[in-house]
């Protein structure tokens, strides 16, 4: 039963063990009341079928696994872009706790971030003094340049005001006038992650250049601004850069956390490395254009950019895949004259080229997609780029008009005709999708390996293996370091799906004697 | 005789606390022992028996004692007149916090502390007037209080006031044993109030347990911070206080309510002559309009 000290074993396979299975097994009968194996079998089978669709996409009051998180996770994400900026979320303390492991979990790196740890009387009597103990702790402490506060539910509730807040605690000497403090309501009851980084990000527009605009002048600086958004994937900071570097094109990537998500192990722990810094934002509105890369996540930071900033706030779409990205890079040259240079017009060739050689294992396959609603419309044009069909789209947190402009880029495309879009729905809608209207594959962050592992277990041939883009990736290594934006990211993904596609061939066609006729060496 | 929890709801300013207080003091002096539970966050649910501004409220002690867990009932618990027990919740300064959760502290606290173990006939909820969050349903919930009276007067806003805190009780009632017990009168000398009350009363399926006639003397002895019973036991207004307290003590009528319609409810004020019909044409019309027509 015990384990011997030269070979200890994990859970699997420890708990295979006879005596374990005997005890597990002891445990359901005596203590658990758990029904017979055949009525858990025929209640499973039941999941899979149309008509439990029909109840399940009925569904009002419930959300089971959600594909969205809450709006203070986005600002913690927005808030680490910056340079010696530390996130603060004003509210309890588990959220942040939730924040800091479901970063840590997707980045493998530790993530700083503080809460002020309201409890009962501050539920009461409002959280000020948390504010000012909280900020004049968080600074003696960590020593950040700034602070970027959020809030969790449990401020919002009780409505505390942060801008009061954070006023009477510079009254009251907890933090010095010149101190930056920008901050964001983010209840997370309304929208969802990306609702929140946008808040975030406008907050910090917000404080460093409202009442700093008379001397700023859209152009003067003769750089182009950039902002991300809820953006994941390290590499697609450093593939945006490269492109405006090889163009030849000054520009301010408005929020960049690459470095401190994916600091070195070198002896020296960094609290914080890199990120945007206060003078560049502060710089921001001199700029040419603001470009947004993730424009149906950044709705409020857009309308103050057009607003305050006067920015034209050029229309562009995510540039994900092949055309998006020819379409960000002749924007930026039609804003600043300057042509694409033959660098990027070779890598671009290279994609076509690689698109071509996979053609044929991706066309006609069929994916089901789900995440975020920018990534959810990029990662659909690639898909229809390739000839591959995105037959269920899912995107939680998207609205009605997310959903038109959708359908009008699968009604444009000859592999986009059988397609079904779906918003404000869950993974458990999206699990009955996978049973009953089954793709080839399914996109989407880990959550998805429980749906593969149901639809495994109805059989086979129901299986819908999960290819792993999207946040949160908890299971799968580093694949955070990772590109989707540009013809880079564009290469990535069209392998990743590609070898997908021949991993499962292979899976299926290793039977000896039976399927191995197609093993083959050459795919 | 076990012990009877109730809660006074009604409109703001309409005279709860005063009622309360005085009613309470009626009851002390026909022996019975009573507590005085403020949820409001003005706590000016005691002054009258504790002679005082205003009492230490439990949230104000917790936020000086750091957490509610720090204190202790004695902080809290205060005896007033004819030893009636006062405690106050408290609550935020208004514009901040949650005063709502501040009730469900104070009386979650009290609940942990023993506070209604000791030897009690009586526990009076004294409630804010408008009852906007959840927190002020918490008299009414998990079975605490299980007689609601509710103030009234013979005015619209006070009627309207107390057919919503009757669909509240509704709320309550299906999955709990909160009931209406009865309206309380407390009259602002508008014409034909007894009756017409009664009849929001019958309406509401419940009863009028007492019509409470205004009396100067109730402004005076509050000005002294007395309850008139303590102040001029001889005055004929004790003996209404004293009446009410006997009235509750016997009290036997326990409703679920039959809230009334918007419709019914004008219908009643039209036909007690509070309420002019309505003139549809009028509707939507600015003077300039009207003027010109």
């Amino acid at each position: 039963m015990s384990q011997e000290v030269g070979n200890i074993k994990p859970g699997y396979p420890l708990f295979l063990q006879d005596e374990y299975k005997e005890t597990l097994s002891n445990k359901q009968k005596m203590f658990e009341e758990r029904v017979p194996s055949e009525k858990i079998e025929e209640i499973f089978e039941w999941t899979t079928t149309e008509a439990y669709k029909e109840i399940n996409f009925a569904r009002q009051a419930l959300t089971v696994n959600p594909a969205k998180a809450c709006q203070p996770l986005g600002a913690v994400l927005c808030a680490l872009g910056f340079e010696k900026t530390l996130p603060y979320v004003h509210g309890s303390q588990g959220c942040v706790a939730y924040f800091r492991t479901y970063f840590n979990r997707h980045f493998k790196e530790p993530i700083a971030c503080v809460s002020d740890s309201m409890t009962e009387d501050a539920a009461v009597f409002g959280g000020q003094k948390n504010m000012s103990a909280g900020l004049e702790n968080a600074r003696a402490l960590y020593k950040p340049e700034m602070i970027a506060v959020s809030t969790t539910c449990m401020a919002e509730v009780i409505g505390d005001d942060l801008n009061a807040f954070i006023g009477n605690a510079r009254r009251d000497g907890a933090v010095p006038d010149d101190f930056p403090v920008p901050f964001a309501h983010t209840p997370s009851f309304v929208g969802s992650h990306t609702t929140g980084w946008d808040n975030m990000f406008e907050g910090i527009q917000r404080y460093f250049t409202l009442n700093h605009m008379e001397d700023k002048e859209v152009g003067s600086n003769g750089r182009i601004n950039i902002v991300p958004g809820f953006e994941t994937y390290l590499g697609n900071y450093r593939v945006i850069r490269r492109m405006m570097a090889e163009m030849g094109v000054n520009c301010t990537m408005l929020c960049d956390p690459s470095n401190v998500l994916d600091t070195p192990a070198d002896g020296t722990f960094r609290m914080y490395d890199g990120g945007t810094t206060i003078e560049e934002m502060k710089d921001a509105p001199n700029a040419f254009d603001t470009l947004f890369l993730q424009p149906w996540q950044s709705v409020k930071s857009q309308k103050f950019t057009k607003t305050v900033w006067k920015h034209q706030v050029s229309d562009i779409a995510i540039p994900m895949g092949l055309t998006a990205t020819d379409e960000l890079l002749m924007k930026v040259s039609e804003l600043t004259g300057v042509p694409i240079p033959d660098s990027l017009t070779r890598e671009r060739g290279v994609l076509v080229d690689m698109m071509t050689d996979s053609h044929s294992w991706l066309h006609g396959k069929k994916f089901g997609l789900y995440g975020d609603a920018d990534f959810v419309l990029g990662m659909t044009r690639f898909l229809l780029e390739l000839g591959a069909e995105p037959t269920q789209i899912l995107c939680h947190h998207a609205n009605k008009r997310w959903k038109k402009a959708v359908e009008q880029i699968l009604a444009e495309s000859p592999y986009g005709q059988n397609s079904e879009v779906h918003i404000g729905k869950d993974l458990w809608h999206f699990r009955s999708l996978m049973f009953t209207n089954k793709p080839d594959f399914m996109i989407g962050n880990s959550y998805g390996k429980f749906i593969q592992r149901d639809t495994l277990h109805k059989g086979k041939e129901h299986e819908v293996p999960l290819i792993r883009i999207g946040f949160p990736i908890f299971d799968r290594h580093h694949m955070h370091r990772d590109t989707t934006l540009g013809y880079e990211g564009a290469m990535y993904m069209l392998k990743t799906l590609v070898n997908a596609v021949l991993e499962r061939l292979d899976e299926e066609t290793r039977d000896m004697g039976i399927t191995d006729y197609n093993y083959d060496l050459v795919r | 005789m076990p012990l009877r929890q109730c809660a006074i709801y009604g409109k703001g300013g309409i005279g709860k606390s005063t009622t309360t207080q005085n009613l309470v003091a009626g009851l002390a002096e026909l022996g019975k022992k009573v507590m005085i539970v403020g949820c409001d966050p003005k706590a000016d649910s005691t002054r009258l028996i504790l002679h005082s501004k205003a009492q230490n409220t439990i949230m104000e002690m917790a936020a000086e004692a750091g957490t509610v867990e720090d204190l202790e009932l004695e902080d809290v618990l205060k005896l007033g007149y004819g030893n009636i027990k006062c405690v106050e919740s408290g609550g935020p300064e208004p514009g901040v916090g949650c005063a709502g959760r501040g009730v469900i502290t104070a009386i979650n606290f009290l609940e942990e502390e023993g506070a209604y173990e000791e030897d009690l006939d009586f526990v009076f909820y004294d409630v804010l007037g408008d009852v906007v969050c959840g927190g002020f349903a918490m008299p009414i919930r998990e079975n605490k209080a299980q007689e609601i009276y509710i103030v009234v007067s013979g005015e619209m806003m006070a009627m309207y006031a107390a057919n919503n805190i009757s669909k509240g009780i509704v709320k309550y009632a299906s999955s709990g044993s909160v009931r209406l017990a009865g309206l309380i009168c407390n009259s602002r000398n508008t014409a034909r109030e007894d009756e017409l009350i009664m009849e929001l009363a019958r309406q509401l399926g419940t009863h009028m347990i007492h019509f409470v006639p205004r009396d100067n003397v109730v402004q005076r002895a509050e000005i002294r911070r007395m309850t008139v019973i303590e102040y001029d036991p001889a005055s004929k207004q004790a003996q209404e206080y004293r009446d009410l307290a006997q009235k509750i003590i016997d009290n036997k009528k326990m409703v679920i309510p039959t809230p009334i319609t918007m419709d019914a409810l004008e219908d009643l004020l039209m036909n007690f002559g509070l309420l002019d019909e309505e003139d549809e044409s009028i509707i939507g019309k600015a003077a300039v309009v009207e003027a010109t027509a």
